[in-house]
């Protein structure tokens, strides 16, 4: 079983991925260019979560080691469990002897940054659509050219 | 590292998740096709909220809680919204791309795509525990954030702290961007009045390129390049 899936999502995020860049370099039109860039960006995102993901593991929020891990002494009721003091509270870390185990945080915190600075850049991708849209009456992009040749804006004819 | 959880590293493969895993996947396969094929670019939009939002409940299952999250806010509400926009300010269809030019973008896709699926075979195994993406700075920052930073959120501490010069840049991209748009669109329109002249030439109602779209003007061009 897991030899069949080991690297199903790789292939799968790969299609996805170039079926949004395909958008990107077939379609003539800016908005559904852009479109097909978000794509391209959410694939890239799903196959840097993938990377993360530990099989058998639990979000990267470490459980509290108050409750059930210990006793009002501090004194560990289960065997090897990690305790690491911080303040008051303790944590439980994923370690030998423990069997929680978390996924990796390090894609999620560049996947983070990532999403909100796509977002800014699609704004500003909408922005000079909407601008060209003022100019040119239109977001097709052979209609543009046509424009921009039949009124020399390029300057290269003479 | 790799070490320490070399225990836990037999837990039993869940068949669940990798149903569940198959099936978003083909959704967001399946949307991402229609994206490709629709014309309307409501459609289009609206699909491309949907893709934001299976893939945010992907994330889910595969423990990024916080990249869902804010997948979910950022990607599939604000972007859609701004998309949203933009397409009633811009146009609503998209005109079909005749054949013969969408086989120079197939030869790349379909060239790129080979290339990634050839590297495929050296990616580790999906949830392997000791790959190097999984061993090292990643499982520090697991270790070490009870102590030093002293919240249990991780992601958070990583963010905010360890990675904080990153996201600094990050709201400097963000205001770069806001600034971008400010200065393409205005707060005011046009209100100051300002005008181009593309090669020293001063365009007017009739010269300027969305005049030549415009029904009476379309008619005399052709007419006028025939001429000479």
């Amino acid at each position: 079983m897991p030899d069949i899936f080991s690297h199903f999502n790789y292939v799968v995020v790969i299609v996805l991925m170039m079926t949004g860049l395909y958008t990107v370099f077939a379609s003539r039109n800016l908005i559904k260019k852009l479109a097909g860039l978000s794509v391209f960006q959410t694939s890239v995102f799903l196959l840097y979560i993938t990377i993360g993901k530990v099989t058998g593991g639990q979000p990267p929020i470490l459980i509290k080691d108050k409750s059930y891990g210990v006793d009002d002494e501090g004194q560990a009721l289960l065997d090897g469990v990690v305790q690491v003091a911080a303040g008051k509270d303790s944590y439980i870390i994923g370690g030998p002897g423990t069997d929680i185990l978390y996924s990796n945080p390090l894609p999620h915190v560049l996947i983070l940054t990532a999403i909100v600075v796509g977002v800014a850049t699609l704004s500003i991708g909408l922005a000079l659509t909407v601008r060209i849209r003022e100019v040119y009456e239109t977001i097709e992009e052979d209609e543009i050219e046509a424009a921009d040749f039949v009124y020399n804006l390029e300057g290269t004819a003479d | 590292m790799s070490l320490i959880f070399a225990a836990a590293a037999d837990v039993p493969f869940v068949p669940p998740l990798i149903l569940i895993d198959i099936f978003l996947l083909s959704i967001l396969v399946v949307v991402a096709v229609a994206i490709v094929r629709m014309r309307s670019l409501f459609g289009v939009v609206m699909l491309q909220g949907v893709y934001s939002l299976v893939s945010a409940a992907w994330f889910v299952t595969l423990d990024a809680v916080d990249v869902a999250f804010t997948e979910a806010a950022v990607g599939a509400g604000v972007s859609t919204v701004l998309m949203l926009s933009a397409m009633l300010l811009a146009d609503r269809k998209s005109t079909p791309v005749p054949m013969r030019r969408q086989f120079g973008a197939l030869a790349v896709v379909v060239l790129a795509g080979a290339a990634m699926l050839y590297a495929v075979g050296d990616m580790p195994a999906f949830g392997d525990v000791n790959s190097p993406a999984n061993a090292y700075v990643g499982m520090d920052f697991m270790a070490k954030t009870a102590e030093e930073i002293k919240i249990p959120n991780v992601v958070t501490a990583v963010l905010g702290s360890y990675r904080g010069y990153d996201t600094f840049g990050e709201v400097v991209v963000i205001f770069s961007a806001g600034l971008g748009v400010l200065l393409l669109l205005g707060l005011n329109g046009n209100s100051g009045g300002w005008v181009a002249r593309p090669n020293g030439q001063m365009l007017n109602d009739h010269s300027a390129p969305s005049a030549a779209l415009s029904d009476s003007n379309v008619a005399e061009d052709p007419q006028a390049e025939d001429a000479q």
